[in-house]
C-alpha cells in the first residue's frame, strides 16, 4: 500500500492503494467518479481516456503511482461548473454524438484534447484528422459518422466559447 | 494483476540499484506494453522500476553536421533521442521534422494519440515487438543504442522475437544515429491493432549506402532484406523495387495472413518508403 495524491477535476485527492491499482480503478473505485469507463483489456477501446497532464491517456493502461503528483481531469471535471456542460459535450448532445453512451466520456475527452492540441499547433482539424485522431476510441454503436460531426462542431464551439 | 512494489527512480543510476535490489524488477516506462502484459497476468514482477519521470533520460537533440545555414535533411545531422522520450515527442519535435522527417512521421503513425502520449522509444526498442515500428527503423538507420553499461549497434541489438542483447538489469538510455540523405517508412498497419503487418524502412545514408529493414513479416523479428537494398542501393526509386523478388521463407504466418500475402506487401510497402 501507498499513499498517492494528485489533483483530480480541481481537489487535491489523497488514497492510501496497492501499488498495481490502476488509474481508472483509482478514479471509479476509490474516487467513485465513474463517468471514466472500462471497455476492454487490450488498451484498445479508449472509453477510459483521461487528460493527465493536459494530455489525453488510457487510464487503464498506466498506475495510479505512475500519476503521483499529477493533475487529470477526468469527464465530470471537464465543464466550468456542475450545472454546465462543456461546448463539447454540448455538440454532442446536439448532433445525437452518441447512443449507448458507454464510449461517449472518452470520446469527449479524446475530442477535447485533439482540439486543443491542433489549435495550440495551428494545424486545421479536418474531417479526415478527426477520423485517423480517433484510432484509439472505439464506439460500436454509432458508426463513428455523428461523433466525427460532433467533434467537429464541438471544435467550433470550443474556438468561439 | 499480480502484487507488485512501484519505485520510481530519480536517475539511470538509482533505477540500476533498485533493480539490482529486486527479487525479478522490471523497468516500468510508458507502460503502454507492460501494463497491459500485467493485467494479463503474464508478467508478474515483483518491482516495478518507473524511469518515465527521469528528465536526463528524456528529450532530442539534432547536432547539425554544418554549422552554418538553415537546417537540412541533405546536409546530415547527429540525432540522440533519449529512451524515456514519448512517440508523442518524437513525432512533435521541430528540428527532427527537419533533420529526419521520416522519423516524425513513423512516430505519429504508432497506435493512437493516447499510446503516443505515453509510449516510448527506449520501451518499445527494449521490447522489440516483432511488428514494432522502431525496430526497422533503427536497424535501418544503422543506430547506435546506448546502454547504463556500453554501446550496441541496432544489427546486434535486436535478436529475435521480443529479444534483446540486453543483460539482465540492462537499461537503455539513449538512441543516436545520423539522419539519412534519403529515408522512407512504409506500413501497412494491422486495421484492429495498429501495428505494422509488414512495415518497411529503407534509408540511404549520406555517404550513399542503403539499408532496408523490415518489420511485422519475419519469423524472427525484423531483418535486413539483402535484395532490396543492393536494388535501391543503384537505383532509389519505385522501380528498382519492381525487379526484387521477395521470397516467403522464413515469414511469419498467422490470422492476419499467410508468408506469400507477407513476401508480396514488403514489395508495396518498400516501394511506399522510396515514393514517399
Ligand atoms: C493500443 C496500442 C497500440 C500500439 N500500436 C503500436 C504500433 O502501431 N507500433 C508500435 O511499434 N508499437 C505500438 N504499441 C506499443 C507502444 O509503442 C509501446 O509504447 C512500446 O512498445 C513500449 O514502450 P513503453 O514506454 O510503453 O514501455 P513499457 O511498456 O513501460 O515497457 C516495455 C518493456 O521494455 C522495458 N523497458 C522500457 N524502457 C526500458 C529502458 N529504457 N531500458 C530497458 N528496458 C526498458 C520494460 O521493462 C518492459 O519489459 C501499441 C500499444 C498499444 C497499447
Ligand atoms: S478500457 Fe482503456 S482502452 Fe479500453
Ligand atoms: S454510443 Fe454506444 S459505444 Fe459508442
Amino acid at each position: 500500500m501507498t499513499k498517492i495524491a494528485m489533483n483530480v477535476n480541481g481537489k487535491a485527492v489523497s488514497r492510501e492503494v496497492p501499488d498495481n491499482t490502476l488509474l481508472v480503478e483509482y478514479i471509479r473505485e476509490h474516487l467513485r467518479l465513474t463517468g471514466t469507463h472500462v471497455g476492454c483489456d487490450t488498451s484498445q477501446c479508449g472509453a477510459c481516456v483521461v487528460h493527465v497532464d493536459g494530455k489525453a491517456m488510457k487510464s487503464c493502461t498506466m498506475l495510479a503511482a505512475a500519476a503521483e503528483g499529477a493533475t487529470v481531469t477526468t469527464v465530470e471535471g471537464l465543464a466550468a461548473s456542475k450545472d454546465e456542460l462543456h461546448p463539447m459535450q454540448i455538440a454532442f448532445k446536439d448532433n445525437h454524438g452518441l447512443q449507448c453512451g458507454f464510449c461517449t466520456p472518452g470520446m469527449i475527452m479524446s475530442a477535447t484534447d485533439m482540439v486543443e492540441r491542433y489549435q495550440a499547433e495551428g494545424k486545421e482539424l479536418t474531417e479526415e484528422a478527426i477520423r485517423h485522431e480517433l484510432e484509439g476510441n472505439i464506439c460500436r454503436c454509432t458508426g463513428y459518422h455523428n461523433i466525427v460531426k460532433s467533434i467537429q462542431d464541438g471544435a467550433s464551439k470550443m474556438t468561439n466559447a | 494483476m499480480y502484487t507488485t512494489k512501484y519505485h520510481k527512480a530519480s536517475d539511470a543510476a538509482n533505477a540500476a540499484s533498485l533493480l539490482s535490489g529486486a527479487q525479478d524488477g522490471k523497468i516500468l516506462a510508458g507502460g503502454q506494453t507492460l501494463v497491459p502484459t500485467m493485467k494479463q497476468r503474464l508478467a508478474a514482477p515483483s518491482d516495478l522500476v518507473d524511469i518515465s519521470g527521469i528528465d536526463a533520460l528524456r528529450g532530442i537533440t539534432v547536432t547539425a553536421r554544418k554549422k552554418l545555414g538553415v537546417l537540412k535533411a541533405k546536409d546530415g545531422a547527429t540525432i540522440t533521442i533519449g529512451a524515456a522520450t514519448t512517440h508523442a515527442e518524437v513525432a512533435g519535435n521541430a528540428d527532427l521534422a527537419k533533420a529526419c522527417p521520416v522519423i516524425c512521421g513513423l512516430a505519429g503513425e504508432i497506435g493512437d494519440p493516447a499510446v503516443r502520449h505515453r509510449g516510448t522509444i527506449g520501451g518499445s526498442v527494449a521490447n522489440n515487438d516483432p511488428a514494432a515500428d522502431y525496430p526497422a527503423a533503427l536497424m535501418a538507420l544503422g543506430a547506435t543504442i546506448t546502454t547504463n553499461q556500453r554501446s550496441i549497434s541496432a544489427d546486434d541489438f535486436f535478436t529475435g522475437l521480443f529479444a534483446t542483447a540486453l543483460n539482465d538489469g540492462e537499461i537503455i538510455t539513449e538512441i543516436s544515429f545520423q539522419a539519412p540523405a534519403e529515408g522512407g517508412y512504409g506500413k501497412f498497419p494491422s486495421p484492429a491493432s495498429r501495428y505494422a503487418m509488414v512495415g518497411v524502412f529503407a534509408a540511404k545514408s549520406i555517404d550513399g549506402d542503403v539499408r532496408v529493414a523490415v518489420t511485422g513479416a519475419g519469423d524472427d523479428g525484423v531483418f535486413r532484406h539483402a535484395g532490396l537494398e543492393a536494388a535501391l542501393a543503384s537505383n532509389w526509386s519505385a522501380d528498382a523495387v519492381s525487379g526484387v523478388d521477395v521470397s516467403a521463407d522464413g515469414l511469419m504466418s498467422d490470422i492476419h495472413g499467410n508468408a506469400a500475402y507477407r513476401a508480396n506487401l514488403i514489395g508495396v510497402m518498400a516501394k511506399k518508403a522510396v515514393s514517399a
